[in-house]
């Protein structure tokens, strides 16, 4: 029998989107308010996760084609290397640094360090998400 | 303020994370991790020279100042571990090269086995406690995966009991902690040592300190929280089982030293009284085990559980010889049971099974192998002028200066077990008639099996041979521990 | 509020020890995981629950809750899911191999 998933399909379409956007806001707004890679890459995960099921997975693997164990890598990588950028000012691991800048349209913003160890950690968490689930729903046996 | 402190646990976790990148490509792979193994060792020698010649070195992670911020302490007993960590992960690397099969590499191997060194090396140089847990978890997840990677039926079973046993261990961990911050306040073990000693509640801390007891003599396989051990070690492949058989166990011993020579001090006629007590008890129920086996890898295991309460008797005595004979003892294990885990190995490679019943006469077709094994079983027993000998001797002493003359008494006896089930394995492996055919003789080549094993060999002679300046370097370590005001000194630079 | 957390600790403690000595691997694992949360409860609970404004730069409060246990907790809870995740798996791989959840029969013979 075939089922008609008409209506979770649309609202997927659209959820989706909000949950990624309002993931990416969390991201930003970590540091010095709630927020963060970590909070923030949970909720991408969540939204992606919510493409896995209601579409099929082979669909989504074709829209999707990323290998998440190298994402890990890349997003342990970059934190790390945050880390490692202190080493070569001489400071000790992982000291932070930061600076304020004027950028057009956004105003005057706060730069530091710590976004891309963010980065590197909402990485890690959106793979690590997934993986896990994909691997254990990929089993079908 | 000194990064060097941070090389150990940094190099690996680097160089594990690049390793994912080659998933499919065993031979880079291996190039990169024997190089990377061989950087540690450099990097970790290098670091205790520096220890040794400008005393203890710290490190603020981020510049929060301690005791605030997380900080790394080297000191000459995290060195001497870190160095020891090292030389087995040279030799386990390059054992596993021999035996591990592809499909193992394939799944992973060779990162984990370098986030395993990030952990066991995090473990032995962070100076906080919460950071404590945070890399026996790092140490303990890699561990679960390399013990039930290749998902035989058998590491499935007895994986899933390992790794519910070490959740349960790390939950205790966290109350430990939650105790330990509610009166404290603190959570870096400088001013944790300092708090402790300012307290004056003999009774909460005693609670504390039994429960930390448990949670790192569960990790370390003290009695009678050892019975997961010999099961689980006798699962994975023998390149495994010598890392864990060497490291693993001795982490939490590094953490039971650690805690109750800096923080838990207060009062040492309780808590190192149980501590002495555990010993004996470990010794000699680890040592009964072993004599009731009949299989390589197994008499292995229980040995190590036996002669982890060695370690934790000179603790118990606390007395500087005692310490020292206890580190000693500590590196002398170390390297020579990781050298027995490989050639349990390198005879299972050789005959295709660790049961002793199975195999006799290897002496005849294996002679370097039978010689070998020979130096390093008696070098476990005790036998003068192993490095086993001289240890050993300094904790009996020390107990007889003591006047403890039932631990020492037991340790006799155990001693004696030992070499009772190490010979037993050197009777049935390696004498008799050859139960192998020329043909499967001649099948498998040993040299590159024993390369990895032949330095650990030469360093426990070594070490035997030259007692006297490993054994005032131990003697320094022992001072630098039993001293905590050094300690807690360099750390919040009063 | 003290005196309700630690009850509520004490609860998860009991159901959790219940669970852990029962035979099926799921069970084991539930209660392991009640285990940690008891855990983080009584380190977010002895470390006292203070009045105080939460701890971020922006509020400018008089007073702050104390932000390490929940940074501590945050980190032991992450540990927990990841160490879940992978307990689930391997339980799930074990019963696919051993045909039981039975911990009995999983025990294995001495002498093998």
């Amino acid at each position: 029998m075939k089922t008609n998933f008409l209506l979770l399909h649309t609202i997927t379409r659209i959820v989706t989107f909000i949950i990624l956007s309002f993931s990416i806001f969390l991201f930003f707004a970590g540091h010095n308010n709630p927020g963060g890679g970590f909070i923030g890459g949970l909720m991408t995960a969540a939204a992606l996760l919510l493409l896995y099921i209601s579409f099929d997975m082979k669909t989504i693997k074709v829209v999707l084609p990323f290998d998440y164990s190298k994402i890990i890598a890349v997003g342990l990588l970059i934190a790390i290397g945050t880390g490692l950028n202190s080493l070569f000012h001489g400071d000790a691991f992982l000291t932070q640094y930061f600076d304020y800048f004027d950028v057009p349209v956004l105003g005057e913003i706060e730069l530091t360090t710590a976004l891309p160890f963010d980065l590197g950690v909402y990485l890690v968490v959106v793979a690590v998400a997934l993986l896990t689930i994909i691997t254990i729903a990929e089993d079908d046996a | 303020m000194n990064n060097l402190v941070l090389l150990p646990v940094l190099v690996p976790l680097i160089m594990g994370v690049i390793l994912i990148f080659f998933r499919n490509n065993p031979v880079t792979q291996r190039i990169i991790s024997g190089i990377t193994a061989f950087s540690m060792l450099v990097i970790s020698v290098y670091l205790t020279y520096v220890i040794y010649q400008d005393g203890i070195i710290t490190l603020e992670l981020g510049n929060w100042k301690a005791p605030f911020g997380i900080v790394f302490v080297g000191d000459l007993f995290s060195g001497l571990m870190v160095i020891l960590a090292s030389v087995v992960g040279v030799a386990c690397l390059f054992f596993a090269f021999q035996t591990i099969h592809t499909d193992r590499e394939k799944y992973y191997f060779y990162p984990f086995y370098f986030f395993l060194l990030t952990g066991v090396n995090g473990a032995f140089l962070t100076g906080d406690l919460f950071n404590l847990f945070v890399f026996f978890e790092v140490m303990l997840i890699a561990s679960y995966v390399l013990i039930v990677i290749g998902g035989t039926k058998y590491q499935l079973r007895e994986s899933f009991k390992y790794v519910a046993i070490n959740i349960f261990a790390s939950a205790f961990f966290i109350v430990g902690v939650a105790y330990l911050y509610s009166i404290t306040g603190t959570l870096n073990m400088a001013h944790l040592a300092v708090q402790v000693a300012a307290l004056e509640q003999d009774g909460v801390l005693n609670v504390i300190a039994v429960l930390f007891l448990i949670v790192f003599g569960m990790k370390g396989a003290l009695f009678p929280l050892y019975f997961w051990l010999p099961k689980s070690y006798y699962g994975p492949p023998a390149a495994i089982a010598a890392l864990f058989g060497g490291l693993l166990t001795k982490v939490g011993i590094y953490a039971i030293m650690r805690s109750f020579t800096l923080i838990f001090t207060h009062n040492p006629d309780f808590t190192h009284n149980i501590i002495l007590a555990l010993a004996g008890f470990t010794m000699f129920f680890g040592v009964l085990g072993a004599v009731s086996q009949f299989d390589f890898k197994r008499i292995l295991s229980y040995h190590i559980i036996s002669q982890v309460g060695y370690m934790v008797m000179g603790l118990g005595l606390y007395s500087p010889l005692a310490i020292a004979g206890a580190i000693y003892y500590i590196a002398h294990h170390i390297i020579v049971k990781s050298a027995l885990f490989l050639f349990a190995g390198a005879t299972q490679k050789v005959t295709g099974t660790t049961d002793l019943k199975k195999m006799s006469g290897l002496l005849k077709t294996h002679p370097a192998l039978g010689w070998l094994f020979f130096i390093a079983a008696i070098s476990l027993a005790g036998i003068p002028p192993l490095s086993g000998f001289f240890s050993k001797f300094a904790l009996i002493l020390s107990g007889i200066q003591q006047e403890r003359y039932f631990i020492v008494f037991v340790s006799l006896i155990v001693g004696l077990l030992t070499l009772f089930s190490m010979m037993k394995i050197f009777i049935y492996v390696f004498w008799g008639s050859p139960s192998l055919s020329e043909e499967e003789t001649k099948k498998t080549k040993l040299g590159p099996l024993l390369l990895p094993i032949v330095p650990l060999v030469a360093l426990s002679i070594a070490m035997g041979l030259g007692a006297e300046p490993i054994f005032s370097f131990s003697t320094q370590v022992a001072d630098q521990l039993l001293d905590p005001s050094i300690y807690i000194n360099s750390v919040l630079k009063e | 509020m003290e005196i309700l957390m630690i009850i509520t600790v004490g609860v998860l403690f009991s159901v959790s020890t219940y669970l852990i000595l029962t035979k099926s691997l799921l069970r084991v694992i539930l209660g392991i995981v009640l285990l940690s949360h008891g855990a983080h409860l009584l380190l977010l609970t002895m470390s006292g629950l203070k009045e105080g404004a939460p701890p971020l730069l922006g509020e400018g409060a008089e007073s702050y809750a104390d932000p390490l246990p929940q940074a501590l907790i945050l980190t032991a809870i992450v540990i927990s899911f990841g160490v879940t995740a992978f307990l689930l798996v391997l339980a799930y791989r074990t019963y696919k191999e051993h045909k039981t959840d039975d911990l009995d029969q999983l025990r294995g013979n001495a002498d093998e």
